[in-house]
């Protein structure tokens, strides 16, 4: 199966590879997908005072796809308030990629982060 | 679609730096192999100057060609120590697979309406008994060992006086174990059923003797021994005899259980890859079984945490199947895009599970979903050897780094502890 340039790009130059510190207060964690399934990400935000995401970091078990769906959205999530990047829709992600129709579990599972890394940062916050 | 065609080229080029192969590597030996170019001499004649029909009777072109195939059939027989009148060629070993199973099924279903095989054998031998399922012959589809092998009392408690068939394949293609095909004959002579294997990985690769082995049926593949695509051979014992329902009808060539005329140069192709194969086999594997060892040492002396799937010792020279843990199969072959292997990854097939031979041996999901099949063969060279552990090194190494279940690993989490959610 071929691969769009932009997700041979995101797969051989990754965006923001790396981990926060989980326990530290401004730092939203989410992790989804299943090993069993064949794809696993985590999304890490970290979130200024004003609730602006001022950066964001990604590890990510899974294909090409899986990959540079995450990588993307670390992109993208930088700079937006919770709200904003929690409306990012799967759609977006898989356009602007040129995903395959078999592919497009990949873009839901990146939403999935990003809506899970925000309800973990808010759930930290509520108190 | 432009962009997605180009990029497959692109980066693959700009990767390469000048002391690597700019070709890509073939490691995918079990998959297909490309014709031996003894073989295709020796098919050259037979297209444009002798074309004869072989079954033309009365005239010398006809002879001509018959000749050829005779001596094809009997390269093809010497192999496996049968006798030249019980080979019939077919299109390959799926029509040998379907032939040989459904055709002694139905020929002696008034008696006998039961049939045994194992769950890790080829989708065209599964697939051919679940239609005999819906024709009303009962299957038993038998479980393996973790180490992907036959247990031979589970095989012995499943023979019931209503058994006619035992179908084992001689070699897996996805782990390339090989099954005690000699005892399982023993077992099928004893209790008066006959014994067919899938030779496909095997034939021409080990050692086989229909006779030593009591094998009954025996299917043979053209393109997995550097023959042609498209033939292939069915072994079928005369004595004792097995009697079979051919598939397809008409004019009654190969003593009638397979009606066609047959491919005289695809025939002659097979029978020179036989002949090859017969006598390079011994010398081959030792030199295959170097290279892989070379090639499994360097993987595992440089990553931690690789597993074998199937057993190393009863395994053919030319195959190795490894989990590399953490890093999923589709993904890391991306990372390797100049080394052709194949994935045991849900990901690389239309279908969303993991290897199903994988699962029989009892390999969890995650780990299944990490494999990678690589095939080594005749052309396969030391230097290929080399660069393609250095690459699968360097892209396992990579994308562990990247990988939040090595991340977790290394942290001490067991992976297994927390809930996931199926998606």
């Amino acid at each position: 199966m071929a691969y769009s340039d932009k997700v041979v790009d995101h797969y051989e130059h990754p965006r923001n590879v790396g981990s926060f510190d989980k326990n530290e207060a401004g730092v939203g964690t989410g992790l989804v997908g299943a090993p069993a399934c064949g794809d696993v990400m985590k999304l890490q935000i970290k979130v200024s005072p004003e609730g602006i995401i001022e950066d964001a970091k990604f590890k990510t078990f899974g294909c090409g796809s899986a990959i540079a769906s995450s990588s993307l959205v670390t992109e993208w999530v930088k700079g937006k308030s919770l709200d904003e990047a929690a409306s990012i829709k799967n759609t977006e992600i898989a356009q602007h990629l040129a995903l395959p129709p078999v592919k497009i579990h990949c873009s839901v599972l990146a939403e999935d982060a990003i809506k899970a890394a925000v309800a973990d940062y808010r759930k930290k916050h509520q108190a | 679609m432009n962009d997605m065609t180009m990029a497959v080229r692109k980066p693959a080029d700009s990767t390469v730096r000048s002391n690597e192969p700019r070709k890509p590597i073939y490691l995918d030996y079990q998959a297909t192999t490309p014709m031996d170019p003894r073989v295709l001499d020796a098919m050259m004649p037979y297209f444009i100057e002798k074309f004869g029909n072989p079954h033309s009777r009365n005239h010398p072109h006809g002879w001509e060609a018959e000749e050829a195939v005779e001596k094809a059939r009997k390269q093809v027989a010497e192999l496996i120590g049968a006798d030249e009148r019980e080979i019939v060629f077919t299109s390959g070993a799926t029509e040998s697979n379907n032939l040989a199973i459904a055709g002694v099924a139905r020929f002696y279903k008034d008696r006998k309406n039961h049939i045994i095989t194992v769950v890790t054998e080829h989708k065209c031998v599964l697939d051919t008994c679940r239609h005999l399922e819906q024709e009303g012959f009962e299957v038993t589809y038998l479980p393996v060992k973790p180490d992907g092998l036959l247990d031979l009392e589970v095989l012995k408690q499943a023979i019931t006086p209503k058994t006619v068939l035992v179908s084992v394949m001689a070699v897996n293609n996805e782990i390339g174990v090989i099954q005690p095909i000699k005892e399982i004959g023993k077992i099928c002579r004893e209790r008066g059923v006959f014994f067919h294997t899938d030779a496909a990985q095997a034939y021409g690769k080990i050692p086989l003797d229909v006779n030593e082995m009591n094998i009954d049926l025996m299917s043979i593949s053209g393109h997995k021994i550097y023959g042609p695509k498209g033939i292939g051979a069915l072994f079928v014992r005369r004595k004792p005899r097995v009697r079979m329902i051919a598939l397809i009808h008409g004019g009654g060539q190969e003593r009638g259980f397979r009606s066609g005329t047959l491919p005289t140069p695809l025939c002659v192709g097979l029978g020179e890859a036989a002949a090859i194969a017969k006598r390079e086999m011994a010398q081959e594997a030792e030199r295959l079984t170097k290279l892989r060892d070379r090639f499994y040492e360097s993987i595992k002396a440089r990553l931690p945490e690789v597993y074998l799937n199937g057993d190393l010792g009863n395994r053919i020279p030319g195959n190795l199947n490894i989990s590399f843990a953490y890093v999923e199969g589709e993904g890391l072959m991306m990372g390797i895009k100049d080394l052709s292997v194949s994935s045991g990854s849900a990901c690389t097939s239309a279908s969303l599970e993991p290897s199903y031979v994988l699962r029989a041996l009892g390999v969890e999901e995650d780990l299944a979903h990490t494999s990678l099949r690589i095939g080594f063969g005749r052309f396969t060279t030391e230097s290929e050897v080399d660069y393609a552990a250095d690459r699968i090194v360097e892209a396992v190494q990579k994308l562990r780094a990247m990988s939040p279940l090595w991340e977790m690993a290394q942290d001490g989490i067991d992976i297994k502890s927390i809930k996931w959610a199926a998606h």
